[in-house]
């Protein structure tokens, strides 16, 4: 038996078109065959997780039933009536959520590459959504737990491998409707166009970037030892390669859930036209940089000014920039190169805001035309491509061999 | 009730060094005026000044973003 990555190639799109047309004849007719679509998602789990990936099936099984236990244990201590709402059982909580997670980081880091026999594709994307639940549910804002439809939730498959990732009460709102006919059909026309304009970017331009020039390039920045412009090439291919390879999938899966009435967020917004890393961040992985703001920054940054931990304000944003970026380098896995772009854009991010609060000040003095806004989006493009060039993990590859850390 | 009102007014003039008086329904986040930052600091002030919690991810950006749909927040969840 085969198996499928999501998208990966058009066998999987024939099997998604008939799966979903009988789904979407129930919307235009105001009916949302649930059964029905909970039997897809089994298929297509199936088609991704079984076969010779059995494995991986049986540890995100697994995974799922750890996940839905501990959420339905905290949120019954969460909702019962008078819960004393502690912060430890909270901790705790979020602590076990990331346990699995952390395991599958950390492992290939000291055994040498070897991948955990728990991990399987897609548990980050997972994770987040349980932890940004648990966090909810602490908060009061969710207040019932439903196992199945939890369950519904974390394994929607069209995002099942990378995103985006959702919230629940957004999701919920949507499974729980039916579209209006006009609206659907707003709906079914944007997310072919999202499925169509994704072809383009796989199928056409990251294998442009990615499989016809980026071996070529490779192969000679490695035969020149050292620096070479070559190195300067291979950042621009693959930054351009990890974009519309991401976005393309990204574009895939936000379309396909479209189709079945779910209005996943976007993840991608024409990144490469932003004026500063802070808005690329509002523009690059959208749901990912979300996450990590609203269930990381902001919640760091009421904590340290609730207990008043640092004097002023502007060290208080610059920490918690600093350590959000560190999490989330950490969170691409346990190698230098992930770390160092993780704390190349806390740094970015310190930077930019100095700069801004200083432009604001000497307002009078600084200009701000068309032709700074060009030079500062060449500018904010190239930060970002080397930003990537670390991420790439090619400088690794070309200056301490093959081997990780 | 317009106590409120006042209060929510001086506290993003304080935050953002603009007066939404007569500006209600200007939007905080397209204009850039209030970021992650700016949104925490306006949770906490409408702590202590107002005595409503609003936990982080009650903060919806879309349901926040001007100033007269903060003061129907609050004034709901004052109730």
């Amino acid at each position: 038996m085969r198996w499928y990555i999501p998208y990966g190639n058009p066998t999987y799109f024939i099997w998604l078109a008939l799966a979903i047309i009988p789904l979407m004849i129930g919307l235009l007719y105001g009916r949302r065959f649930r059964g029905y679509q909970t039997v897809i998602s089994l298929f297509f789990l199936i088609l991704t997780f079984g076969g010779p990936n059995w494995r991986t099936g049986i540890a995100l099984v697994g995974y799922l039933a750890y996940q839905v236990i501990l959420v339905a244990a905290y949120s019954k201590y969460r909702q019962r009536k008078a819960s004393p709402n502690k912060g430890w059982p909270f901790v705790m909580a979020v602590i076990l959520a990331i346990i699995p997670l952390v395991i599958v980081k950390v492992t290939p880091a000291i055994e040498s590459g070897r991948q955990s026999i728990i991990g399987f594709l897609g548990i980050s994307y997972i994770t987040f959504k349980v932890v940004q639940t648990i966090m909810e549910t602490r908060d009061g804002i969710i207040k019932a737990f439903h196992p199945v439809l939890f369950g519904q939730f974390l394994l929607f498959f069209p995002t099942i491998s990378s995103g985006p990732i959702d919230r629940y009460r957004r999701f919920l709102a949507d499974y729980d409707n039916v579209p209006k006919r006009a609206d659907y059909l707003n709906l079914i026309q944007t997310g072919v166009r999202y499925v169509f304009t994704g072809f383009v970017y796989k199928f056409i331009l990251a294998y442009i970037f990615g499989t016809v020039l980026m071996p070529g390039i490779e192969q000679r920045a490695i035969l020149a030892h050292g620096f070479s412009w070559n190195i300067v090439a291979y950042m621009y291919v693959y930054s351009l390669d990890l974009f519309f390879d991401f976005a393309g999938y990204s574009l895939f899966a936000v379309g396909i859930s479209y189709l079945m009435g779910i209005k996943a967020p976007m993840n991608f917004n024409q990144p490469f036209k932003s004026k500063n890393i802070k808005d690329f961040w509002n523009r690059w992985h959208m749901t990912l940089s979300f996450w990590f703001r609203d269930y990381i920054f902001m919640r760091l940054v009421f904590f340290f000014m609730k207990h008043k931990v640092f004097k002023s304000r502007v060290t208080t944003a610059n920490v918690c920039y600093v350590i959000n970026m560190l999490i989330m380098g950490f969170w691409h896995g346990e190698t230098w190169f992930y770390i160092t772009y993780g704390l190349f854009h806390g740094c970015a991010l310190v930077i930019n805001d100095t700069w801004l609060r200083y432009k604001k000040k000497h307002q009078d003095v600084i200009p701000h035309n068309k032709f700074t806004e060009l030079f500062a989006i060449f500018l904010t493009f190239n930060v970002v491509c080397f930003s990537f060039l670390i991420f790439s993990g090619f400088l690794n590859t070309l200056f301490f061999g093959p081997s990780n850390f | 009730m317009d106590d409120v009102k006042d209060k929510v007014i001086a506290i993003l003039n304080d935050l953002t060094g603009e007066d939404f008086s007569d500006n209600l329904d200007e939007n905080l986040y397209d204009s850039a005026l209030l970021d992650s930052m700016g949104t925490v600091q306006l949770l906490l002030e409408l702590q202590d000044e107002l005595g409503i919690s609003a936990p982080v991810s009650e903060f919806d950006r879309n349901e926040w973003d001007t100033p007269a749909k903060i003061i129907a927040k609050v004034e709901e969840m004052k109730q």
